[in-house]
């Protein structure tokens, strides 16, 4: 399993930020992105407030409006399945249930090794060869069972901590 | 004058290294901003203003007139802005995605231009955080850009100064709105704002700002360099130049078309996209998204323009095509739409926040029957009355023209 972020790691990235609140947003995705649990966490808040001089709960109020930030762990892999019309219509409700059935990938849990978490994503704008997904900042397109297989089971045995 | 090649937004589109200054100059790129810096900012904004030039994002609004409000607007006030909004999130729309991925310099030279016609000195392209391959091209863009002179002080030796940046959204449909957008650029909860005062007085940080939409700002170079006659002698009546369509669905080639206004729906389904796949039929199509309208076969043969859609009770929107077949689960697809709406109501205004879960819920409903559909559209009717912004006011669309095209 990820570990959280250390103190010292958010602080050497917020440092990094004027401390207008205009920088938060930029903060956080930065932040996000490095954190290995791929989540804003209690104590990112806490210290994204104290750099930009607002409240807590002010920024848990930014956090928890923008979709693209979890207050929650994620998996390694984050996967964005598409839910929207187009995808919806195109095939993307049997990809979530081939999702649930084999890999027991439900939207918003991790799985048990850490590995996946999945959602249920608004329109990827990829609409053109739908339906489409992400895992973290690559885009999927033309999905089939078969290509779930392949794509996951490749993640699956990909090296690294 | 009818274009051969009737491509403006997309004109290098695949013909050139998005991440290359020197295949975009030498293709004309940045011609329109050396002719622009020496031509006054008034002749300028004439130059917007009579190409007949409308926002591209969905509303239709006179590009020119709005770059003259900016303009003309606050003569006290020390800053102006200039925002691309390319928070592109409208379902089944990718077109922007498409211009920064295959020519992201033309989106800052149409900016410059912008941005020197109001004699702003910041430009910012709020871009959607998901769209990382956008992102990466218009940061390289930005940045080659300053290195030749084209952005930064002094450009071109014409002591016209100008600074340009990126912001991330974060994923929030709503961000896609104006106001919202300048809320969320100055770092808090995409809520929208009440209007007037609209952005072109009182915009980011309370300045007078302008607000366009991708592909909006990549006609400007184009009619600068050709002159707004060309442009104009393009497209129909009241619809000027071209649009990117962004088709989808069961058609032998989905994908992004960019043609002048007024070609036809069975034009760009059957000619240009190939027509259906084997074993479907058209049923319909929705025509800008999930804020757009439903048609059937009976608007396949009408001019897809502002004017003439609007006679219909139709919309272009954003320029999405969602091309419906026979195959297609309707109410599913409605549903789909309710459930969206529901999901990005920011929950600021009452109207909205409990509207789209009425509409959402009833549509969900195991008893659900065509009835309710009338039930739907008399809510979705006073949303659009009572919202504060474009979300709220959105769902009558999709229902109305549901109910007008479609029995279930």
């Amino acid at each position: 399993m990820q570990r959280e972020m250390t103190s010292e790691l958010i602080k050497e990235i917020l440092g990094k930020y004027p401390g207008t609140k205009d920088n938060l947003i930029k903060a956080l995705h930065e932040l996000q992105e490095t954190n290995p649990l791929n989540y804003i966490s209690p104590e990112i808040m806490e210290k994204c407030a104290a750099h930009f001089r607002l409240t807590k709960a002010q920024v848990y109020g930014v956090v928890t409006y923008y979709s693209m930030f979890s207050i929650k762990p994620r998996g390694k892999y984050h996967i964005s399945l598409c839910k929207s019309p187009v995808c919806s219509m195109m095939g993307s409700e049997n990809i979530f249930r081939y999702l649930e059935d084999k890999y027991g990938l439900l939207p918003d849990h991790v799985s048990d090794d850490g590995l996946f978490s999945l959602e249920k994503s608004e329109c990827l704008g990829r609409c053109g060869k739908a339906p489409s997904m992400m895992i973290n900042k690559d885009v999927y397109t033309g999905l089939t069972t078969d290509k779930i297989d392949e794509i996951l089971l490749n993640l699956k045995s990909k090296p690294g901590k | 004058m009818i274009l051969n090649d009737p491509k403006i937004a997309l004109a290098r589109a695949g013909k050139i290294n998005p991440a290359s200054i020197e295949e975009f100059i030498n293709t004309g790129g940045f011609e329109s901003v050396k002719k622009a810096l020496k031509m006054n900012r008034g002749d300028l904004l004439d130059y917007a203003e009579k190409s007949g030039l409308k926002g591209r994002g969905g509303a239709g609004f006179p590009t020119g007139m709005k770059q003259r409000f900016t303009s003309s607007s606050c003569q006290t006030c020390e800053n102006r802005y200039v925002v691309c909004n390319a928070d592109e999130g409208e379902p089944g729309t990718y077109k922007d995605r498409f211009i920064m991925e295959s020519d992201p310099f033309l989106l800052i030279e149409g900016m410059i231009l912008a941005a020197y016609s109001i004699n702003a000195n910041y430009a910012y392209v709020y871009l959607r955080g998901e769209y990382y391959q956008s992102i990466d091209n218009i940061k390289n863009a930005i940045k080659l850009s300053y290195e030749n002179g084209f952005l930064g002080q002094n450009i071109l030796n014409s002591g016209y100064n100008l600074d340009m940046d990126i912001y991330l959204g974060g994923g929030s449909y709503l961000c896609g709105e104006e106001l919202t957008l300048l809320e969320s650029l100055e770092g808090k909860r995409g809520y929208p704002r009440i209007k007037p005062p609209f952005p072109a007085e009182k915009g980011l940080w309370e300045f007078p700002t302008l607000v366009n939409n991708v592909e909006t700002f990549s006609h400007l170079p184009f009619i600068v360099n050709n002159g707004f006659e060309t442009y104009s002698q393009t497209g129909t009546a009241e619809s000027k130049g071209t649009k990117i369509f962004c088709v989808s669905g069961n058609v032998q080639k989905p994908g992004i078309y960019e043609f002048p206004f007024g070609i036809t729906l069975r034009e760009l389904i059957f000619d240009i996209a190939g027509g259906m796949k084997s074993d479907f039929s058209f049923k319909g199509a929705l025509l800008g998204g999930a804020a757009g309208t439903f048609v059937n076969e009976t608007l396949l043969d009408t001019p897809l323009a502002y004017e003439t859609l609007k006679k219909e009770g139709a919309t272009l929107g954003s320029g999405a095509v969602i091309v419906i077949d026979d195959k297609t689960d309707l109410k599913k697809m409605l549903s789909s739409i309710l459930s969206f709406f529901k999901h990005e109501s920011c929950g600021k205004c009452v109207p909205c926040r409990i509207g789209t879960t009425i509409l959402y819920d009833k549509i969900s409903s195991t008893d659900f029957t065509a009835d309710d559909l009338k039930f739907m559209l008399a809510e979705a009717e006073y949303m659009a009355k009572n919202s504060l912004c474009p979300l709220g006011q959105s769902p009558v669309l999709p229902v109305k023209s549901f109910l007008k095209w479609f029995v279930l």
